[in-house]
């Protein structure tokens, strides 16, 4: 838009003039950028679509990710069925014509470089690691989508539910995440902090392992976790998730309480992470009710 | 050979035991033994029933069937370069067995994927034979097995990246590189009657591949009915590798690397090499899968990563050698 303005003005006056002209608009270009509220947002990533979704006013919202209406992924997909859809590749998302596209860190990196050359303004989320990285993102969308009454009161609200859940807890069972190919997730995960939050013990992080990886059949069987949590099984067949068959898994979970993890509830960090916090503290009174 | 084969048997003996005592629950090796042969009813049993035993079996299986057949192949097409790995014989069982588990074959049908496999390798070396065939150089069974590893190995990516199944396109490397881990005894019982069938089918063989070493006209003459004994190889590998490929991907090189490192020992007679191969891969897997366990135990490091590192160099050497002797 700029250069196309400062051509349109260079007709006839003095280049002096021209410089504070343009000058000029740029300044006022920015200081609108950071008054007015971007009215033609296209998210590419799965949690900035929900973000968006909890905290944007619905006209500001141009597309979604596809992923935003996938039901097994997306905790939001009923409501993104009423959003245009992107398949988050370059060239689809600047010919929407944005005036902020929001981003993941770890998607798309190659698009959002190029979009950033192309001069578009992207504002990347970093994935949330714990439940204070929910917050944090929530008001980081309230801020760029000039929104920041609505987050604070998502927050609030979030804070308030959160507190309540937490309230009970009085021992901690030993609960496992048990995912395809053996992965689980450690206390320095959102995932994990889901789980400490609903009141469990996570059996990975007392088996050393802080973080997302593998952990051998073997040391889960010998640590006798009171629960195992698994990941919910995907349409068609894998390998992958065969594991969650093994016989010695079904051992664990027989004659035990267990869990599924309902992948849209548990991938992003937004405030939906309470349902989930909400289904464990389920299941933790179902355990410690059969000890 | 009788001391050969008592080393041997001695050395899988230990590799075997290293295998069920090795793991990454650190357990003292007495507990371990005995909690797989008494009910202690926790967890240590489980571990060692339903996770080492299964694992260690498998590596045993597998190890002889590659041996073998691996053996066998070169006995019969008279040329140290034809392993069923490279030749594509266990990518082509891979890809029936990918084929049996997205189509949903493997869960209507108990045998499914084992005889999937089955069909896939039965594929392969047919093609190959047919290609290569006795008589056929160096040269042709290797450019015959590139052709169809990477047509075998192109079609499993594809049915794998059709699947709806995010994780499916993962597995192309546990399909490609071949890993004992997570196996069950249910792998166990897939795998051994198929396996039993190729054992036994190649344990007769011994008689014709040794009259085969005079060449094709010797050999009819001593009585070795030739047509029926490819039958025999062909059927007998495609069981044994369909079998192993189907519960643990595809392992190559073990059928390279022994047969060459146990041929001076046998007095370079294909017959004996075959009993000898049979326990040299045994003792390869198995070993292989005690260093997997080792080095990156929570990593799932694929057994074809090991046996690539030992195989490649001297599959080069070997090319280097029959080069240099002009064939």
């Amino acid at each position: 838009m700029r250069p196309r303005a400062a051509r349109s003005t260079s007709g006839s006056v003095r280049p002096s003039k021209i410089i504070t002209l343009v000058a000029a608009l740029v300044l006022s270009g920015a200081a609108a950028l950071a008054d007015t509220a971007p009215r033609r947002v296209v998210s590419m990533n799965l949690c900035a679509d929900q973000l968006a979704m909890l905290v944007a006013d619905p006209a500001q919202i141009l597309s979604l990710s596809y992923l935003s209406t996938d039901p097994r992924s997306s905790a939001m997909h009923v409501e993104a069925a009423a959003f245009p859809q992107n398949t988050g590749l370059a060239e689809d998302i600047y010919l929407l014509e944005p005036d902020l596209v929001l981003a993941g860190r770890f998607t798309g990196v190659a698009t959002v470089n190029m979009l950033k050359r192309l001069g578009k303004r992207v504002e990347v989320f970093m994935p949330a690691y714990s439940l204070e990285d929910v917050r944090d993102r929530v008001l980081q969308m309230g801020r760029v989508l000039k929104r920041e009454a609505q987050a604070a009161e998502l927050v609030a609200r979030f804070d308030a539910e959160l507190a309540a859940l937490r309230s009970d807890v009085k021992q901690r069972p030993l609960a496992a995440l048990y995912y395809a190919n053996g992965y689980t997730t450690g206390d320095q995960t959102l995932a994990g902090q889901i789980l400490l939050a609903a009141g469990f013990e996570n059996a990975t992080t007392r088996a050393g392992q802080m973080r997302a990886g593998n952990l051998p059949l073997e040391v889960l069987v010998m640590m006798q976790p009171d629960t195992v949590v698994t990941g919910a099984k995907y349409p068609g067949q894998s390998r992958s998730e065969a594991i969650l068959d093994h016989p010695v898994i079904q051992a664990l979970q027989s004659d035990r309480h267990t869990g599924t993890v309902a992948d849209s509830d548990w991938l992003c960090g937004t405030p939906y992470v309470l349902n989930a916090i909400s289904h464990l503290v389920d299941l933790r009174r179902r355990v410690e009710g059969s000890e | 050979m009788k001391r050969l084969l008592i080393l041997l048997g001695g050395l899988v003996a230990a590799l075997f035991v290293g295998s069920l005592v090795i793991g990454p629950a650190e357990v003292p090796m007495s507990d371990s033994f005995l909690a797989l042969f008494v009910d202690d009813q926790g967890p240590l049993t489980m571990v060692m029933r339903e996770i080492r035993l299964p694992r260690a079996l498998l590596g045993l299986m597998i190890g002889i069937s590659l041996g073998m057949a691996g053996a066998g192949m070169q006995g019969y097409l008279r040329n140290p370069l034809a392993d069923p790995g490279l030749i594509g014989v266990s990518g082509s069982a891979a890809l029936g067995a990918v084929l049996a588990i997205h189509t949903g074959l493997s869960a209507a049908f108990v045998l499914g994927l084992p005889l999937a496999a089955l069909s896939g390798a039965l594929g392969g070396v047919f093609l190959i034979l047919l290609l290569a065939g006795p008589g056929g150089g160096s040269l042709t069974l290797i450019l015959a097995g590139i052709a169809i590893s990477s047509l075998a190995g192109a079609l499993s990516s594809l049915v794998l990246n059709f699947s709806p199944n995010p994780f499916a396109a993962n597995e192309i490397v546990f399909w490609m590189m071949g890993s004992l881990a997570d196996r069950s005894m249910t792998h166990v019982w897939l795998a051994l009657p198929l396996m039993l069938v190729g054992w036994g089918l190649l344990a007769s063989l011994p008689r014709g591949l040794d009259a085969l070493t005079l060449g094709e006209d010797a050999a009819e003459a001593l009585g070795i009915n030739l047509s029926r004994m490819r039958l025999t190889l062909v059927i007998g590998t495609a069981a044994a590798v369909g079998a192993a490929t189907a519960v643990a991907g595809a392992i190559g090189f073990v059928g390279l690397v022994v047969p060459h490192i146990l041929r001076p020992y046998v007095g370079a007679r294909p017959g004996r090499l075959l009993w000898a191969s049979a326990l040299g891969g045994a003792a390869m897997v198995l070993a292989s899968d005690i260093v997997v366990r080792v080095v990156l135990p929570a990593e799932d490091l694929k057994l074809g990563v090991l046996t690539a590192l030992v195989g490649a160099p001297l599959f080069l050497h070997l090319i280097y050698k029959t080069r240099r002797a002009g064939i």
